[in-house]
């Protein structure tokens, strides 16, 4: 008996040490942020961009219509990719698009508007880029779809073609 | 008395240097074992980006608000995911790797008991 403890023993460690690194090897190391999420919009007070108010997030987003968050800044080159597409879903009536401009000077980012026009229904002023961690965004530029309060989709780095679509068969 | 006026000054600035020291410490501590997702292998304290910087001032928001290490970490987590830090949690999916190595070392001793001391008896 106790001469077939030990190698019974010794084989079942063996095995779940097989068993866990088998498991690891397959698993793939890459890390990918979760973009479907369900979470509620962080209720915070934020400085808007025109007016100088500081209002609760509550308050803008609370209609029960579509919005896009989109987090950008003037010195952010991927953001000037991205603009076309969110001019082109300002055209939506079904949909409004919030602006958080994010670690800017208010200067460069009317510039930048100006330039390039202005998709925005409102702007959020996020100099210190606190609001963004907030949200759980990661940098900019970054979009959340929100629905009812909750954000449905998130969309790390420029929009494109592909994501536009997608939000269009979102808000059908 | 010059001594005694030195002491009482002392304790007087003692606590109040001493809790601002207690935020700093534990906003290190935290922002230490907080990942920075967008940087390769470095800490939120370690980072000097833009993610990392600004998740430093919502650190330090945080505890001036009066919220817990513990309470940090679980608002942190439930906007990120669990990724963000460093320490994995307790749950069913890490059961594995925080009782492994326990299991080894217990039935490693067991066999080291069973083979030397008992046989020495």
């Amino acid at each position: 008996m106790k001469n077939k403890l030990l190698p019974l023993s010794i084989t079942f460690i063996f095995i779940i040490i097989f068993i866990v690194f088998y498991k690891g090897l397959k698993d793939t190391n890459i890390y990918t942020p979760e973009s479907k999420i369900n979470n509620e919009i962080p209720s915070l007070m934020v400085d808007l961009f025109d007016t100088d108010k500081t209002v609760n997030t509550i308050e803008i987003f609370q209609s029960d219509k579509f919005y896009l968050l989109n987090i950008w800044s003037s010195w952010c080159v991927p953001c000037r990719e991205e603009h076309p597409f969110l001019m082109e879903l300002k055209n939506n009536d079904r949909l409004k698009v919030i602006g958080m401009n994010y670690k800017d000077t208010k200067n460069n980012a009317k510039n930048f508007l100006e330039e390039l026009g202005n998709p925005y229904d409102q702007i959020i002023f996020d100099s210190k880029g606190t609001n963004a961690i907030e949200w759980g965004a990661y940098g900019v530029p970054e979009s959340f779809l929100i629905s009812n309060n909750k954000i449905i989709k998130k969309y790390i780095g420029p929009l494109n073609k592909a994501s536009v679509e997608e939000i269009k068969s979102y808000i059908k | 008395m010059k001594i005694l006026k030195l002491v009482l000054i002392i304790f007087l600035i003692f606590p109040i240097n001493a809790l601002k020291a207690d935020n700093e410490v534990l906003k290190n501590k935290i922002t230490k074992n907080l990942r920075c997702l967008i940087c390769q292998g470095q800490s939120v304290y370690d980072s000097d980006s833009e993610f990392a910087n600004s998740l430093k001032i919502v650190v330090d928001n945080k505890i001036n608000e009066g919220l817990s290490e513990k309470q940090i970490y679980s608002y942190f987590q439930s906007k990120y995911g669990e990724w963000i830090l460093y320490d994995p949690l307790f749950n069913k999916n890490t059961y594995f790797l925080w009782l492994l190595p326990l299991l080894i070392f217990f039935i490693g001793g067991a066999i080291i008991f069973n083979k030397f001391i008992k046989k020495q008896k």
